[in-house]
């Protein structure tokens, strides 16, 4: 984001009005976003290192780790595939219903994650169309890794389509003609063209989709049973030890995923200096 | 007869012919989308309208959209004001840390929900941070009676959290049209003698509206639906501070399948009037755009 200098254009703003708005604006900010965010690390480690190395201990902690990489592993290039795909469709072409398509495409959004938990529940329980089913074939959908996949891909959809349809526009179909005028296939032109072309919006998107593939809970929640060792990812590693007042344990889980956090907004401004997007989720 | 005649009558019923694209769309929305979609509202039309009904207005589920809902306005319209504000300061002027704020905006979308809840339950318990001002016996806490002015695991505690997770979307939608401004316009207003307060109010304003009111809608969408941080830093007692969200999980917790449906329809109903709302806003915002 480009900010014009702005000292010769206001002499009728007073200074003092100027710092007192960035004052209170500064102070917002610490308010409710700074002060908590440095909580996470105050208690992570205020007791020294000790209580966040025990993590490491603990099985139950490790195995939170590794199906939380996991989620993210298969719904974040299941999202990405996708969200090239609706992208394209999107960006490459007119027809009735366009607006609609854009439109359901923020329906993950806008739907609470519990909500997304529950229809997947009711499709994939014992008493859903589609329980049944997979029962016959023993498998297990609901408390089990798959329905907490479908959960995390569900809330994660639309983040790579909605970075990606803006850099497809603005890029034009020219250069993907002229590729295909000169004899190159649909792969061809995707690898050599496109994709280089739309190369930092795909990583910002990817970048989101996998920031909120980790951290989902609400629809996780509702799917996996929560179930230590079994079907337990980091979020829900930190809410279980904070109901079992075992607030240390919490607290060594949380700063992970707050270093996550910090990682991912240091990821997204370098993106956003290089490429000047800034979008709203 | 010739071949091309025999070919005819399949080609009246062949389906168009989609690229790749068009088919991994389509499909992946119905997997994900269409069908669970379906499968709940059907699950809700086999209930019947008065169980429905009743399920869906219950004491329980009218107190908890009490709560969810004019707690999350209440949150949406604090971050309206407080959004323009960051924005304003974000784009208009330079000051150290500029950069640094600037992408602490971004961190409630970053941070995982559930860490949300734990720390804000922390910083503002009644020794924490901010809640410990506002303990019994303090001097800030004894103006809101002999118990203080206890925040987590009360309502107000579920604002919090609210405000927390629906911040970045105001600043998020202004900022881009406040860069865009043109500063042109409000020369012009102090040049022909608007005071400081008549240019804000008449030339600054009315063309960030449709941004500020956007903000606070998907604000209030995004309130209106969380559960990670709000379920921590809330007691989840009826009547008192129980969100909807948390309550379709109590019911589920206790195999009451019809409750949760219900609550989720009206849930996802509400969701879709407000995603509606939400593109109208938008249009509205981009009206005069070519």
């Amino acid at each position: 984001m480009t900010s014009k200098p702005t000292s010769v254009r206001s002499p009728h703003q007073s200074s003092w009005m100027k710092g007192l708005l960035i004052a209170v604006a500064a102070a917002y900010l610490f308010l409710i976003l700074l002060l908590p965010a440095a909580n996470v690390f105050v208690q992570a480690f205020i007791k020294g290192m000790e209580p966040f190395l025990s993590n490491f201990n603990d099985a139950a902690f490790i195995h939170a780790v590794l199906l939380t990489l996991f989620m993210a592993g298969i719904s974040v290039p299941l999202n990405t595939v996708f969200g090239l795909c609706a992208a394209w469709v999107i960006a490459r072409h007119q027809f009735r219903g366009r607006a609609l398509l854009i439109s359901i495409l923020d329906i993950p959004f806008s739907v609470s994650p519990v909500v997304a938990g529950l229809m997947i529940m009711l499709l994939y329980g014992r008493q859903g169309w589609l329980g049944p089913l997979f029962a016959q074939w023993d498998i297990q959908i609901i408390f089990s890794p798959p329905s907490m996949i479908l959960a995390t891909a569900f809330v994660t959809m639309p983040f790579v389509a909605r970075e990606v349809i803006p850099v497809l526009e603005e890029v034009g179909a020219d250069q993907e003609e002229a590729a295909r005028t000169l004899g190159a296939n649909d792969w061809q032109v995707f690898w050599r063209v496109t994709l280089p072309s739309i190369r930092w919006g795909l990583l910002y998107g990817l970048i989101l989709t996998n920031a909120r593939a980790m951290g989902e809970f609400g629809a996780v929640s509702v799917v996996s049973g929560n179930i230590a060792l079994k079907t337990q990812t980091l979020p829900l590693y930190v809410e279980d030890a904070y109901k079992q007042y075992n607030t240390e344990a919490s607290y060594a889980a949380a700063v992970v995923l707050a270093a996550l956090a910090v990682i991912t907004l240091i990821a997204k401004e370098v993106l956003e200096r290089k490429t000047e997007i800034k979008d709203v989720e | 007869m010739t071949p091309s005649t025999l070919s005819k009558p399949s080609s009246q019923w062949r389906i168009p012919s989609l690229s790749w694209p068009w088919r991994i769309t389509i499909t992946y929305l119905s997997l994900m989308l269409f069908i669970p979609v379906t499968a709940m509202l059907l699950k809700s039309s086999t209930l019947g309208w008065d169980v429905f009904w009743q399920e869906a207005t219950n004491e329980v589920a009218l107190a908890a959209y009490d709560v969810t809902f004019i707690t999350s306005l209440i949150a949406a319209l604090i971050n309206g004001v407080f959004g323009t504000l960051v924005a304003w300061v974000l784009v208009r002027y330079n000051f150290p840390l500029k950069r640094f704020l600037d992408a602490v905006v971004d961190l409630p979308f970053a941070l995982p929900t559930s860490v949300a809840g734990l720390t804000l339950a922390s910083v503002y318990s009644d020794n924490g941070w901010v809640g410990h001002f506002f303990a019994a016996n303090t001097p800030l806490g004894s103006l809101f009676g002999s118990e203080g002015l206890p925040i987590s695991f009360t309502r107000l505690g579920v604002g919090v959290a609210m405000v927390f997770i629906s911040f970045p979307f105001v600043v998020r939608t202004v900022q881009p049209v406040l860069t865009e401004a043109d500063v042109d316009v409000e020369e012009a207003a102090w040049c022909l003698g608007a005071s400081q307060w008549q240019t804000f109010w008449r030339v600054i304003f009315p063309p960030l509206l449709p941004s500020i009111l956007t903000g606070i809608a998907l604000g209030f969408s995004r309130a209106v639906g969380e559960y990670g941080s709000t379920v921590i830093i809330a007691s989840n007692l009826p009547f008192k501070d129980l969100i909807a969200p948390v309550l379709i999980i109590q019911q589920l917790e206790q195999y009451n399948y019809t409750g949760a449906t219900v609550i989720g329809t009206v849930m996802l109903f509400i969701s879709l009037i407000l995603l509606f709302l939400i593109n109208l806003l938008q249009a509205w915002g981009r009206r005069y755009d070519q």
